[in-house]
């Protein structure tokens, strides 16, 4: 036969399916009509005769079913006519069908939403050409970061990558097209940088290697789409203008097209500015290779055939070859090799996604589970309609087609639904910036994706919660049920429902457990101890060498705002300190410290890696530092050796044995200096949240002339007020200095970002789970309640009591929330001890946490069997055996 | 009626489009025709004479067209295609040679071995 009569027979029946149903039932009538002829006239009665006939042919619905099989077109045609029978029978169940569907769409959407933030940030790579070969090294001290005379070397000397560019952000930039500096935030790059990337301006060209000849050289400025769209309002006219940056004049030659977002993930720069230029904008110096802040990350394309192991390898073969020939400057760590756009961040950012998806696939598990005792319960509800269609020829398999359609029907609703809640909160997500100071962005796409996941998700949910009723029908015996009613059995045994409740329930009780960890750890980590009192505390950022300051004038106008933010009315106390405050945008700088009689300081002979800030006399009052013993630094403080230096309780055990044994012992940092511990502070946090205890130093800030500080300033006046003052008189000084105030407490907002996007996250699964354990345990309830009504009246009637009565309807559910929430306090326990690595403090034997899981899950069980439990009282045994 | 025998798998077909070979049947008529041209030695529930109907049309073996039956009323009547027709040959032929080589099997002596 040919395809083509085939195809004919079936896109017929698809397009015609009435008409041949029709026509088959007609066909059918008029064969049994012809044999009854034939038997009246063997003498039988006519009516007689045709119950002779129908019986002679059989079972129709078997004949008509199989006869459409023959016809091809088969599958389309009874699923079709599944659908619409599916739809009429949860059209008849209004609340069960919405219930179900509510359910699904919370966790699909769920789902979608976190699977689009993992495909934004793990699964996409850089929106680049041949972004697969793009990797980057992790070379450096902390995360990331290394000189740029180590980045040359690398690149010159490596044999894996093809080409090596490198990159640095610069944060916090002045750009000022004329009259209005605002503040922006872009990265440095290397020449080769939009080469290697495969990156073609959209307007004007982008700088390349040949624009580099050393510092001052190549004062040029490329926007980001974006950047040029909301801040120049697409003006074309632009290119060849001079813009200033940080007050030095920058031409503007061209623009990136939309699609690229620089080289890490969740940072969208605003520009870019060749790296030779960093330090005339007040950055870093690529001259020194001790100075590993020159620049962040570098990568390049892997040369065909080269592995990112053996890449690895090869970059580490060159680090150590540095720290051979430079063993004072260049630290070897173990170098890391990784995809472009997360490297240094990929470990965090990994975890993090993935134990958000595993949350969420658990939503979605019990979501299946708790369907799945609905269904079981919707389709024995359903027992003698199966057993009817069964009596009449139906086949098993076609009655679970039925009822696994109904299932992916309601998936299917539920995952639309889910979807179209989940998109507007992605969008949200996609425009985000969680710091006004930052270019930190999610960048979430609609992907296509998103859609199929999110279907594929509705699909097999749908056919796993399905699934659940499929013994019960397959047992089904149509003269049992027909005769007996839905009545059978209500005996001791676990039932497949019962499981799935428990597990559901344990689920739940995880999800809930993790959160209230979660939001524990945070509420402590807000009120834990940062080594610093963050409150009534203002911080003014300036960068003195945008406005031209250098050598010893730094030190000298530093004092000179230190003063005049003393004299502020209401100010209690000031101080200064270099760079950024300790847990400001982690970016904490580490001083190699050596004994006093060391004297060659290689890598090797490094005896400690404290944490160093540079403060000024007063800092200590001003941050609310405690100074244990000894004295705060002095003005009168010169260089004179040996140079004065204020140590943690951390730093002086390590170092020196005992916190009495420091004071006054001497030690030496990176360039040889040697220093005098003259006090020791409190233990505190620096760079992040999460670290363990760290050793730290300060140093006196008036010795060093670094353009780049904060002035911390305490008081108790309305902030917004405070700073207009501060502004006002910073002005005062010197009406060109760009300066960037805001409360410590807002600077902290990037450390505690990862602990309050956790706890958000795991608050919301976990109300999710709190919202699925409450309609799991009423479906429960409820039909244990309805299913013994009977047996409930008859007890009633017998004299039984209101507590008996209760005991009878709902003391199983309740067993079994028992139970459920027992086995997820303990999965929970377990769980947290991974969320401890990211939020701050969590931990889960806190007997406040256990106390109100056990609460929470209580008070879920007492709201979701409230309405059966009345309904059970309310049993009126005359109307119910009336009814029966 | 004699002693009837159940439906060899695979014959209703050949029986089938044997029947509608001698003429334009409807459904029931074929079931009559087979009991008529088979001495009633063979037997089917009525209703399996459907998907086998529906299997041989979609084969394009069958053709059907709506009449009026010897009882005066409506019926589907059905009739060979040429690829039918072929097809019935080919399967008889099959078939005989099959049964004849049956036949000689089954009718074979120990001498001849």
């Amino acid at each position: 036969m040919s395809v083509l009569t085939n195809l004919k027979a079936v896109t017929a029946k698809w397009f015609r399916r009435d008409e041949t149903a029709a026509e088959m039932d007609e066909e059918i009538r008029l064969h049994v009509e012809h044999r009854a002829d034939d038997l009246e006239r063997g003498g039988l009665p006519r009516a007689e005769a045709e119950r002779r006939a129908r019986i002679e042919f059989g079972s129709r619905e078997f004949y008509k079913e199989e006869s459409y099989a023959a016809l091809g077109g088969h599958f389309v045609q009874t699923l079709v006519q599944d659908v619409q029978f599916a739809l009429r029978i949860l059209r008849k169940s209004k609340g069960f069908t919405l219930a179900a569907v509510v359910t699904l769409a919370l966790a699909i959407g769920a789902n979608a939403v976190v699977f689009g933030v993992m495909d934004a940030l793990v699964l996409h790579t850089l929106n680049v050409p041949d972004a697969k070969s793009l990797y980057g090294t992790e070379y450096g001290a902390d995360i990331a970061f290394q000189s740029y005379p180590s980045y040359v070397d690398l690149r010159d000397r490596n044999h894996s990558f093809q080409d090596l560019a490198a990159f640095n952000f610069t944060l916090g930039t002045a750009i000022d097209p004329g009259n209005d500096p605002k503040a922006a935030g872009g990265f440095a790059t290397t020449g080769n940088y939009f080469t290697i990337l495969d990156v073609h301006p959209y307007l004007g060209r982008l700088y390349t290697v040949a624009d580099e000849h050393g510092t001052g050289s190549a004062p040029y400025l490329v926007l980001s789409y974006s950047y040029w769209h909301s801040r120049f309002q697409d003006d074309r006219s632009i290119i060849g203008r001079i813009v200033r940056v940080n007050k030095h004049p920058f031409t503007v030659i061209g623009v990136t097209p939309p699609e690229f977002r620089g080289t890490i993930m969740f940072v969208q720069p605003d520009f870019f500015l060749p790296i030779v230029e960093q330090e005339t904008i007040g950055g870093n110096s690529l001259a020194e290779r001790a100075n590993t802040a020159a620049l962040f990350e570098t990568f390049g394309h892997l040369k065909p055939g080269v592995t990112p192991e053996q890449a690895e390898a090869d970059v580490n073969r060159v680090a150590a070859e540095l720290a051979k020939a430079y063993p004072r400057e260049f630290d070897a760590k173990h170098m890391v090799v990784g995809r472009t756009g997360l490297t240094a961040f990929s470990g965090g950012v990994h975890g993090f996604v993935t134990a958000l998806m595993a949350l969420a696939m658990l939503i979605l598990l019990a979501a299946c589970a708790n369907l799945g005792g609905l269904f079981a319960a919707h389709a024995s509800d359903r027992a003698r309609e199966v057993a009817l269609r069964l009596a009449l020829g139906s086949t098993r398999e076609r009655i679970l087609r039925q009822l696994l359609t109904e299932a992916v029907l309601i998936s299917l609703a539920g995952g639309t639904l889910g979807v179209l809640g989940g998109m507007p909160l992605l969008r949200r997500l996609s425009t985000w910036q969680p710091f006004a100071g930052a270019p930190i962005h999610i960048p979430v796409t609609m992907d296509v994706r998103i859609y199929i996941v999110a279907l594929a998700l509705a699909v097999v949910s749908g056919f796993l919660f399905g699934i659940v009723p499929v013994r019960q029908v397959m047992r089904a015996h149509p003269y049992e049920v027909v005769k007996s009613g839905s009545m059978s059995r209500t005996g001791r045994k676990v039932t497949v429902r019962e499981v799935l409740l428990v597990a559901q329930i344990a689920i739940c009780a995880l999800l809930v457990t993790a959160s209230l960890v979660a939001v524990r750890g945070l509420m402590r980590s807000v009120n834990a101890s940062f080594g610093f009192d963050p409150k009534n505390v203002m911080a003014a950022g300036v960068n003195l060498a945008n406005a031209g300051y250098t050598g010893e004038r730094i030190p000298q106008f530093n004092r000179r705002m230190i003063d005049a933010m003393a004299s502020i009315p209401g100010v209690e106390a000031v101080g200064l300190v270099n760079n950024y405050p300790p847990l400001v945008y982690t970016a904490a700088f580490r001083e190699k410290v050596f004994n006093e009689q060391t004297r060659d300081r290689t890598a090797s002979s490094v005896a400690l890696s404290p944490f160093r800030f540079n403060v000024s006399p007063g800092y200590l009052k001003a941050a609310g530092t405690i100074l244990l013993v000894g004295r705060d630094f002095k003005w009168s403080d010169d260089k004179s050796v040996p140079v004065p230096a204020l140590a943690n309780r951390q730093f002086a055990v390590q170092m020196f044995g005992s916190m009495n044994g420091a004071m006054g012992k001497h030690f030496r940092i990176g360039d040889g200096t040697l220093v005098e511990v003259v006090g020791l502070i409190e233990d505190g946090k620096y760079l992040s949240l999460t670290e363990d205890q760290e050793p730290a130093i300060l140093m006196p800030s008036m010795l060093y002339d670094d353009p780049m500080s904060y002035l911390i300033v305490r008081s108790k006046r309305d902030p917004e007020q405070l700073q207009r003052l501060m502004r006002a008189k910073l002005r005062g000084l010197d009406a060109g200095l760009p300066v960037d105030i805001q409360s410590w407490n807002q600077l902290l907002e990037v450390v505690q970002f990862p602990a309050k996007v956790a706890t958000m996250a795991l608050g919301v699964l976990g109300a999710m789970g709190a919202i699925l354990s409450i309609t799991g345990i009423f479906g429960m309830a409820a039909y244990s309640v309805s299913r013994r009504m009977r047996e409930l009246g008859i007890r009633v009637a017998l004299g039984a009591k209101r507590s008996q009565v209760l005991g009878t309807a709902l003391g199983r559910a309740v067993r079994l929330l028992a139970c459920g929430s027992l086995a997820g306090l303990v999965l929970g326990l377990l769980a947290t001890r991974v969320l401890a690595s990211i939020v701050y403090l969590a931990t889960p034997r806190d007997p406040l946490v256990l106390g109100a899981v056990v609460l929470a899950m209580a008070l879920l069980g007492l709201l979701a069997t409230w309405i059966p439990a009345q309904r059970a009282l309310r049993v009126d045994p005359m109307m119910l055996l009336r009814e029966e | 009626m004699g002693e009837q025998a159940q439906i060899l798998p695979g014959t209703l077909d050949l029986l089938i489009l044997k029947a509608v070979s001698l003429g334009p049947l409807h459904g029931y008529g074929i079931l009559l025709r087979i009991g008529q041209i088979s001495d009633s030695a063979l037997l089917i529930e009525q209703g399996a004479l459907y998907p086998a109907l529906f299997r041989l049309m979609r084969q394009g073996l069958l053709k059907a067209s709506w009449g009026t039956s010897d009882n005066n009323r409506r019926a589907k009547f059905y009739e060979l295609t040429a690829v039918g027709k072929k097809r019935l040959r080919e399967e008889a032929d099959g078939w005989n040679r099959l049964a004849a080589a049956m036949a000689a099997a089954l009718a074979a002596r120990p001498e001849e071995v």
